[in-house]
């Protein structure tokens, strides 16, 4: 038996989940889901800064398109940190497709003029 | 003297949405006067995701959110001016900003908005003790020198408070390469998210200690070199011999965020114990037409609700400036027992088809039903399994409820047998 809390909204449900993956304490289905996820491949979406190369003292914010597992949370902040985009540069704009075969792309969430 | 309908102060999630709504209730001469050189406020800052779930049923980070109003205020024709700040504002309804281009600038508004939002607590508020060195810096500062500019402010943390703030500048920092020792908290609960304390703590294995407070700062020489942290009893008094110091070059503050009300303060309208101002069921502060929504009206965990509030003021300075908000009675709303706040302090039209009643429990409590009720009678009753004091709660009453209550209208908190 494990219990965490549920990182999907704000709401914060207790969960407990036991060996033969039943959850409880969840208040929606995609609670269950999420400790399912958890105790097998346990994921997270990041959210991060990448450097505007043609602008002085510049950066832009960027997220993951989709969540990527838990141990690789540094890794792909390093390809992040390694990695610069040219401005202008759009919401949605892909800055690194498919980052380390994980097959999540790093988007940007910034318009810069 | 320029004259205008509507004039709104800031241009963040509340101002925005304040002008969206006038906008589409008739208003046409608009104009938002906005301090920072870019629309969208602390959402400029605030990269992570998790905004938007209510109002878009997505999970957006803070600058995608933003951008989706700016672009609207862009559709909808509505001006702005950016680099202005707000210098003064006369009970009579003249505002006078400043910038380099227009030089200083009174207008004549038929109404106002106030959305300027809040600004955080400090070491002086808490009274913290110590050695006044360089690396003591609040969250929400951090963020923006992190977030804006990319510059990460110290390499060893401690962060004082577990507001959501500073939970979620502990895993920013983390994440760029500071180790974040730990993270303290005076009350015996914290004031963050649970969610925030799982996936920006726990992922990372930072202690969050509970009923811990900052002793004292050292930092002879000019910067921050230690932080000592010792527990504190039920009366929030040091317990000798619980030290535990940490050798760090930052303390983070996430103690608190007040209304910025400044201006509104100058011009002695009523104020509520939220630090904002006192407002009606059109969220009209005490001064005819002058309006107040968002972050400086009372401080909002989620933005969805602050979206939500200002156009709730969009409308009400329309109907205002239409003439359609003639004061038809003076009912006054108080908290009761359990509860710290709530807003509107004041029914005074008819004109809402509902209201929705906002308020905060003053601690956690299970099992509890609230009750609204006018002397004797209950007016309306809600069954709550849990509240918690981090956590805003809305309930919304029918205007068929509201109409036969003559008397003032009390919020209270009762556990349930
Ligand atoms: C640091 C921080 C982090 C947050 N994180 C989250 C989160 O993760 N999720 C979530 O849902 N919510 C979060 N919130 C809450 C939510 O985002 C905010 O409550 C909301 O964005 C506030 O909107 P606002 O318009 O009231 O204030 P603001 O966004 O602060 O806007 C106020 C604007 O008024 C301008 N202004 C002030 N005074 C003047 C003047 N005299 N003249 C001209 N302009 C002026 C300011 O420059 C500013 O742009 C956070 C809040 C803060 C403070
Ligand atoms: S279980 Fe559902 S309601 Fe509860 S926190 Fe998770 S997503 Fe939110």
């Amino acid at each position: 038996m494990k219990e965490f809390t549920c990182i999907v909204c704000p709401r914060g449900c207790r969960l407990k989940i036991d060996d033969e993956l039943n959850v409880t304490g969840n208040s929606c289905p995609r609670g269950a889901e999420y400790a399912k996820n958890e105790v097998t491949n346990p994921k997270r979406m990041i959210t991060s800064l990448m450097r505007v190369k043609n602008r002085e003292n510049c950066v832009v914010s960027v997220k993951t398109s989709n969540a990527i597992p838990k141990g690789m949370i540094f890794q792909v902040m390093e390809e992040i940190n390694k990695t610069g985009v040219n401005a202008p540069t759009n919401i949605g704009d892909v800055a690194i497709s498919n980052v380390l075969n994980t097959g999540v792309d790093i988007i940007i969430t910034k318009n810069i003029k | 003297m320029i004259k205008r309908d509507l004039v709104i102060i800031g241009g963040g999630s509340a101002g925005m949405a304040a002008a969206i709504e006038a906008k589409k209730n008739g208003i046409d001469d608009i104009l938002i006067l906005e301090k920072d050189s870019v629309l969208g406020g602390i959402l400029n800052q605030c990269i992570h995701n998790g905004f938007g779930l209510t109002e878009f049923k997505e999970e957006l980070t803070g600058p995608e959110y933003l951008s989706r109003f700016a672009n609207q205020v862009d559709e909808l024709g509505i001006e702005y001016k950016l680099d202005s700040l707000v210098l003064d504002v006369s009970e009579n309804r003249l505002v006078t900003y400043s910038n380099a281009h227009d030089g200083v600038v009174t207008i004549e508004a038929k109404a106002i908005i106030f959305a300027t939002g809040c600004y955080e607590r400090g070491p002086g508020a808490i009274q913290l003790a110590g050695d006044r060195c360089s690396g003591i810096i609040t969250a929400g500062t951090a963020q923006k020198y992190l977030n804006i500019h990319g510059f990460l402010v110290g390499k060893r943390i401690v962060i004082l408070g577990s507001g959501d703030i500073g939970l979620i500048m502990a895993r920013r920092m983390t994440l760029e390469g500071a180790k974040v020792l730990c993270v303290s908290e005076i009350m015996p609960y914290s004031n963050g998210l649970n969610r925030n304390i799982a996936q920006c703590l726990n992922d990372y294995n930072i202690p969050l200690y509970l009923s811990h407070s900052v002793l004292r700062v050292e930092g002879k020489k000019g910067r921050v070199e230690k932080v000592v942290l010792a527990a504190v009893d039920d009366k929030m008094k040091f317990i000798p011999g619980t030290e535990m110091e940490f050798e760090c070059d930052t303390l983070l503050l996430s103690v608190g965020l007040v209304p910025y009300v400044s201006l509104l303060d100058k011009l002695h309208a009523d104020m509520s114990s939220t630090r904002g101002a006192k407002v009606n069921d059109q969220l009209m502060t005490s001064i005819p037409g002058i309006f107040s929504c968002g972050n400086c009206l009372h401080v909002h965990d989620v933005v969805d609700f602050v979206t939500d509030e200002g156009r709730d003021a969009g409308r009400g300075a329309a109907n205002y400036i239409k003439g359609l908000s003639n004061k038809q009675k003076h009912l006054e709303v108080k908290p009761g027992n359990g509860v710290s706040y709530v807003i509107p302090q004041f029914i005074e039209t008819d004109l809402n088809n509902d209201i929705t009643f906002k308020f905060r429990v003053r601690k956690p409590i299970q099992n509890v039903f609230v009750n609204f009720s006018s002397g004797e009678e209950l007016v309306h009753k809600v069954y709550k399994q849990v509240l918690i004091p981090s956590e805003m709660v809305m309930i919304k009453i029918s205007k068929e409820k509201l109409t036969n209550v003559k008397d003032e209208i009390v919020v209270s908190i009762k556990e349930r047998e």
